[in-house]
């Protein structure tokens, strides 16, 4: 960690707050829908499933999030600092040289922020070493790492899909968001693809906060979960 | 030359060092690719949670591992060195070293230990790739004692480390200190600096030549101050066991205020479609005890 890392803010926002909080930042337009297709769950994961707070960001049983598809941070940005782990003041320097803010999220620079993304199929693998990790020292704490649709299409994520599955890392959850993005498509659904190997899932209106939320708490016993979050067409 | 081989090659030492620290130490992890699997199966059985094995997924033993890392783990990563290194090449970059978090990443199979199984298994370019991220340690270690002594250093940081294991190995181990350079003698025609396994041949091969020889284990960081405090004269000649000239740059930057010349002798970039012996590509590629006598020799007296 760097002295860059920032201190919370001091009133948590609301979700009524988020386009404005999005608003402030510039200059990464063209991922503007994919950072939208995002928003819904990541409310519904910072405000009402997550066990972690700006003050618990560093607790070795905290709740682990992990954002694998880094691309289009701007929902992810604001949800942080909507829940105070960021100062709203840093939002505006989005993407400039001297800020904690760019493009693809940084965890040195971010506190909260759990891993640094942007290359593609990151996450999930770390993700499983993270709840391995956790295992392994008797910790609580679950593991949700999020990766869109197109994203499901690099090999790494069928390495660590394949294997959660089979080691049964319950404390796992996979969210998909599905706004058909992948140009070859997933035929028979993504969720069957984590199904045939073991997991559990889920498929949800990714605008259905109460939807979003029971999906997250299903909590199964002895496999990880996914849930596939759908949105609208290319949002 | 009197050659007696050590008793156990730096695999068995490794796994059996390994092994007892994982008893002592309840925050170290081991993550496998199926490689490997076999020395580790009695300490899997006992810590399952920190022996893994992710099946053939080597992206994916370095993506757990940095996993493991950023809970509180010291973990380590082994596997075949194309495996571990050139695949897995932008999970170490990315979810290593810009993540912030350490690993220890040992390979066996160096440069063509195995030259039976053609370029699939082989990686000279290993120290090179890894020598371009920031923040990682690199010990080349000449003698399963040497390999063993700089294991417990490196896993005793917290930093990232990469250790290369050889089947390539000197007779006798030398008293190193991880992360210098040790002076195996002194002379004042050239400089010469051997790598890891590269020591017997050299010793060897200018034995009677009127060279300082220093014997390097840990290439990153490089001991400029060691190189520096011993140069007498302005020729270098770099003996590595991998890609040829991959610690070049590092000899020129450690004497930017020095004229010097440098040869740098290692693994050419070519492709030898030949599969026999070690020894016999020792031999393809100047390395064997001639080649090195020959270009030891016509570079120190074309100084003269």
């Amino acid at each position: 960690m760097t002295d860059a890392i920032a201190a919370p803010a001091a009133t948590p926002l609301d979700y009524h707050d988020l386009p404005h909080l999005i608003g402030l930042m510039t200059g990464d337009e063209k991922h503007a829908v994919s950072a939208d297709s995002t928003l819904d769950v990541l409310w519904v994961l910072y405000s009402r499933v997550l066990n972690v707070t700006p003050a618990t960001a560093d607790d070795p049983d905290r709740d682990r999030f992990l954002l694998s598809k880094g691309h289009g941070p701007m929902s992810y940005y604001a949800v942080l600092a909507a829940r105070g782990f960021i100062p709203v003041d840093a939002l505006s320097t989005f993407g400039a040289f001297d800020s904690m803010l760019g493009h693809h999220p940084d965890r040195t620079l971010i506190r909260g922020v759990e891993i640094s993304s942007g290359s593609l199929g990151h996450g999930l693998p770390i993700g499983v070493g993270v709840a391995l990790g956790l295992q392994a020292q008797a910790r609580d704490g679950r593991v949700v790492v999020l990766v869109g649709d197109a994203e499901l299409d690099e090999g790494t994520n069928h390495e660590a899909i394949a294997l959660a599955g089979r080691l049964g890392l319950e404390r796992l959850t996979v969210v998909a968001i599905d706004n058909r993005s992948a140009t070859h498509g997933w035929p028979g659904a993504i969720a069957a693809r984590f199904e045939v190997e073991g997991w559990a899932s889920a498929t949800v209106d990714g605008r259905d906060h109460d939807a979003l939320e029971t999906a997250f708490n299903a909590a199964p016993v002895g496999r990880p979960m996914v849930v596939v979050t759908v949105v609208e067409e290319g949002s | 030359m009197t050659v007696t081989a050590p008793t156990d090659t730096m695999r068995d030492r490794f796994e059996r060092v390994t092994t007892g620290l994982l008893e002592e130490n309840p925050r170290l992890a081991v993550v496998l690719a199926e490689i490997g699997v076999a020395g580790f199966a009695r300490t899997m059985r006992r810590y399952p949670d920190r022996v893994i094995n992710v099946g053939i997924r080597e992206q994916l033993m370095i993506s757990v591992a940095s996993g493991l890392a950023l809970t509180g783990l010291r973990s380590i990563a082994h596997s075949y060195t194309p495996f571990l290194v050139e695949r897995a090449f932008e999970q170490v970059k990315l979810d290593l070293a810009h993540q912030g978090v350490g690993a220890v990443l040992v390979s066996i199979g160096a440069s063509y230990d195995w030259p039976e199984g053609g370029l699939t298994h082989q990686a000279p370019e290993d120290v090179a790739l890894l020598g371009s991220l920031p923040d990682m340690e690199i010990h080349v270690p000449g003698h399963p004692d040497e390999a063993e002594a700089l294991l417990r250093f490196a896993i005793g940081g917290d930093g990232s480390a990469y250790l290369r294991l050889s089947a390539q190995v000197n007779a006798e181990p030398m008293p190193i200190t991880p992360g210098r350079f040790h002076v195996v003698r002194r002379g004042f025609a050239a400089t010469v600096i051997a790598v890891g396994p590269m020591l017997d041949r050299v010793n060897e091969a200018a034995h009677d030549l009127d060279v300082t020889i220093l014997y390097a284990t840990t290439v990153v960081p490089f001991d400029a101050d060691t190189l520096r405090a011993e140069l007498t004269a302005p020729s270098v000649i770099l003996v590595e066991p991998y890609l040829q000239g991959t610690s070049a740059h590092r000899v020129s930057d450690a004497l930017r205020d020095t004229p010097h010349r440098l040869l740098s002798i290692g693994v050419p970039r070519v492709e030898l479609r030949r599969y026999g012996s070690p020894e016999e590509h020792d031999a393809a590629h100047g390395l064997d005890v001639a080649g090195l006598r020959d270009r030891i020799g016509r570079f120190v007296r074309s100084d003269r």
